[in-house]
């Protein structure tokens, strides 16, 4: 009899009308996706985004140039010279991440012993050209200067679990 | 030799091995920070505390030998533990009082990575620390250009002053002060004076003293190790190049017994940065009277029209003091395919040749320590080569040696007899005259070492024959073969010298010279000259002579020349280098020559294919070969030449009879740490003469 119920449902066409019911029941619940440029979902304190050096309050640069991010970075995205400041203390004359190798793996900032390299909440940093993402010294302190009261907040916010 | 049992193993040392030195035999490894192979023993770190089996508490392993150690009770050999829990919570204890005032600045400090208390934290440190209290805080003391001190860091072992007061000579560093206020100081913020200061860095178990050049240039997981041959003396040291990318970034010694101990000189270590500073880097061409830049092709092609085009009498060449063997052979073959006969090694015009023995250290570095009378001959070992001045004065240290010297008076770290500035003393001393030739003739192993300055003179040959002479007559020449003792000793300053000696670079039938060249350019006799390195030279002599110069930087010869070929360092291709005992090393490649730079022995090589005789040897291992199959000991690596015997033929040849005129006599180094072209280039060396050199001979002047 199966050719029976094949026709009664091609004649009182119940696959269009459930199909319908479905959509509408889609129609009217809640939406799941956002509006995005205008609309952002929520980020983790952990998050892991675009790189940023940080400052100390008195604008002291906190980088100290002992090059445990260059060594545990696994994609060798990392690269660091340093020399004597005139005043005596280690510094970075180069710091340079490459964007595009980098993983965003987070052992940077797990190595650094000063909260100098962090990875900010921004994951908005793309770029038309390559060489845009081959940070340099100066994009990684402005951004960390941008950044600087949401990292703050969220290393805060992390503490208490590490 | 006493047996000692250590964890269970039973092992049999010598009786004056420490306990620590009888457990690492045993495979024990016991963590120190004080006590070290190569000095005196302190005691105080406490770090290699071990349980003597009967003993009340742990006890110091470096401070105890093992022939002061009882048996036990039925005659068994004393039981030492090393890895028992009450050991592993005693060296804890130790190192927490060691932690309690080291910053925790590893970050920042040049040592991490490479640090002996990060490593041993690993295994006895605790996470936390138990007190509150603040740490000391020590102000950093001025040790000179070389050493940075940190002193907060310091652990007070001691090792820096006891090196500096055993091994260099000079009692600069102390301590002052007790307890936890105990302090390393050097004397009035006056920097350190010796040759071998910077071993003190390598000997610092922590990071109180780093190198002051590489301060915080790199880390020491990111640097490419090279094992190779140091050129900056006749020494020949072992070291390691470390480097990163195109550019070598520091120096550090390797353990070798018989030539360097584990101690590098001061040059060695630091010159370095001249790698980087007035190179060559591409061929250069004098037109219009001004070196222009040019393509290899058109370098090769004028050199290879001027070989050709000139007469053989009229060509000449010379080799300078950093160039391995294999260039030199390749340039020896190529002039002698021309006929050329004017070669020279000898740039300082010292009267050395024929027979091997009349040009070496016959006693070798080690034998020095053996020796109980020495006679220094117009040589200034402490500049010279600061290594064998460091090894007189460890046998000094050991057992009463006389040293004597004919030549001016400089301080030598050790009591030295002045016999004078005239070398006619030399045929006193042979005919027995004197205080020192009693000491000669009673001692067991007489040596005399006879320094470039002596033989760079006029008489050069006549002083080598008198030399010789002595040797012969006061007994310093003992049977044939390694357990025979030769005292015989010729000490180089030049890395290059007695492997071109070996080539046999010298002037061949009817050739000039060094003098004989520069004379004949200055009267234009001599129309080409190829300088090999050459630039401690009178370059202002050589007339209106075409000058080839080749070599790695900047310095007289490449400012006189006509044509320069850019060759490559002593850290940038391998070769072969005979150290002053007659011992032959293999350097190796650090990095690679800057921009168009190349290996010496192939520029050499192409020259000789754009000239159409090209050398049968188109790599390295081919041109060792052809090396070796002309004078055989340059297959034979790292062994000295050792004593050849008494055979009076061989020592009646030694140098030549004549006068030897009267009169003082002048070093040949004026400046310890601007002997070469790498140093003139850096400017480490050259911070270091003017804090060690120019200034004390200002304040010596006022």
């Amino acid at each position: 009899m199966a050719w029976l119920d094949r026709t009664a449902r091609a004649v009182f066409l119940t696959d269009f009308a459930s199909a319908f019911v479905l959509g509408m029941r889609y129609f009217f619940k809640p939406k799941r996706t956002i509006n995005y440029p205008f609309e952002k979902g929520p980020l983790s304190p952990r998050f892991r985004g675009e790189h940023a050096l940080r400052r100390y309050a008195n604008g002291e640069e906190r980088c100290i140039a002992c090059k445990l991010c260059e060594a545990i970075c696994p994609a060798q995205a990392i690269t660091i010279e340093a020399e004597p400041r005139d005043d005596g203390s280690r510094r970075t004359t180069r710091y340079d991440i490459d964007m595009l190798k980098c993983i965003y793996c987070g052992f940077c900032q797990e190595a650094c012993p000063v909260d100098a390299i962090v990875e900010g909440p921004n994951f908005e940093f793309a770029a038309e050209t390559r060489e845009e993402l081959m940070y340099d010294k100066d994009k990684l302190l402005a951004n960390g200067d941008r950044w600087e009261r949401a990292i703050a907040k969220n290393l805060e916010l992390d503490a208490p679990y590490r | 030799m006493t047996k000692v049992i250590v964890d269970g193993t039973e092992v049999d040392v010598p009786g004056d091995f420490s306990l620590l030195q009888a457990c690492e035999a045993a495979g024990a490894e016991i963590p120190r920070f004080c006590f070290h192979e190569r000095l005196s023993i302190a005691g105080n770190c406490r770090m290699c505390l071990i349980e003597v089996k009967g003993a009340p508490k742990p006890v110091a392993s470096c401070a105890q030998q093992v022939r002061d150690q009882r048996p036990g009770p039925n005659g068994e050999p004393p039981v030492l533990i090393t890895n028992s829990a009450v050991i592993k919570k005693a060296r804890e204890g130790v190192m927490e009082f060691l932690l309690l005032n080291h910053p925790l600045d590893c970050p920042i400090c040049d040592q991490g990575g490479e640090c002996d208390l990060q490593d041993q934290a690993m295994g006895y440190g605790r996470d936390d620390a138990r007190t509150k209290e603040f740490r000391r805080a020590v102000t950093d003391k001025y040790m000179g250009p070389l050493v940075k001190t940190v002193m907060t860091r310091c652990i007070q072992c001691t090792r820096c002053v006891r090196f500096v007061a055993e091994v260099a000579g000079v009692e600069e560093i102390g301590a002052s002060g007790r307890g936890e206020d105990m302090e390393i100081t050097t004397y009035l913020e006056k920097s350190l004076t010796s040759e071998l200061s910077a071993n003190i860095i390598d000997l610092c178990p922590v990071g109180a003293l780093t190198s002051k050049p590489y301060a915080f240039n790199a880390r020491p997981w990111e640097l490419r190790k090279t094992e190779s041959i140091d050129a900056m003396d006749a020494i020949g040291s072992n070291i390691r190049i470390d480097a990163r990318g195109p550019e070598v970034l520091r120096v550090l010694p390797r353990v070798n017994d018989d030539v360097n101990e584990e101690w590098i000189s001061d040059k060695t270590r630091f010159v370095v940065d001249g790698l980087g500073r007035q190179r060559l880097d591409k061929p250069y061409i004098r037109r219009d009277g001004k070196l222009q830049p040019a393509t290899w092709d058109e370098a090769l092609a004028v050199v290879a029209d001027k070989l050709k085009s000139t007469a053989p009498a009229k060509i000449a060449a010379i080799t300078g003091d950093l160039v391995s063997v294999e260039p030199v052979k390749a340039l020896k073959d190529l002039l002698a395919s021309f006929g050329v006969a004017s070669l020279d090694c000898r740039q300082d015009g010292a009267k050395l040749g024929g027979p091997r023995t009349s040009y070496l250290f016959n006693s070798t570095i080690a034998g020095i320590e053996d020796a109980d009378a020495i006679l220094l001959v117009g040589t200034n070992p402490r500049w010279e080569a600061p290594l064998v001045n460091s090894r007189i004065r460890k046998a000094w240290l050991r057992h009463p040696v006389a040293v004597a010297r004919i030549g001016a008076p400089t301080d030598l770290t050790y009591p030295v007899s002045e016999l004078g500035e005239d070398f006619g003393v030399l045929g006193k001393l042979a005919a027995g005259e004197g205080d020192f030739a009693e000491a000669l003739k009673n001692a067991k192993h007489p040596m005399v070492i006879v320094g470039q300055s002596a033989l760079a003179r006029a008489d050069g040959a006549a002083i080598l024959a008198a030399a010789a002479k002595l040797a012969a007559a006061t007994g310093m020449i003992g049977p044939e073969g390694a357990e025979g003792w030769c005292g015989f000793n010729v000490l180089h300053d030049a890395a290059g010298r007695v492997g071109a000696l070996d080539a046999g670079f010298l002037p061949a039938e009817g050739g000039r010279d060094v003098a004989g060249i520069l004379d004949g350019a200055a009267k234009g006799d001599v129309e080409v000259v190829w300088l090999l390195g050459a630039d401690e030279i009178d370059t202002a002599k050589l007339g209106n002579a075409f000058v080839i110069y080749q070599g790695s930087h900047g310095d007289a010869g490449a400012h006189r020349a006509n044509v320069i070929l850019p060759g490559a360092a002593y850290t940038e291709e391998p070769g072969l280098f005979v150290n002053t005992e007659g011992r032959v090393q293999k350097a190796e490649r650090a990095v690679f020559p800057p921009g168009e730079a190349r290996e010496n022995w192939k520029i050499i090589r192409a020259v000789s294919g754009a000239a159409g005789k090209p050398l049968p040897y188109d790599d390295l291992t081919a041109l060792r070969a052809a090396l070796t199959a002309a004078v055989p000991h340059f297959g034979t690596l790292d062994t000295p030449a050792g004593s050849p015997g008494a055979d009076t033929a061989l020592w009646s040849g030694v140098g030549a009879a004549g006068e030897i005129a009267a009169g003082p006599v002048a070093y040949k180094i004026k400046d310890f740490y601007l002997t070469n072209p790498i140093a003139r280039a850096s400017k480490t060396m050259a911070e270091c003469s003017r804090e060690f050199i120019a200034v004390p001979a200002l304040q010596a002047a006022e």
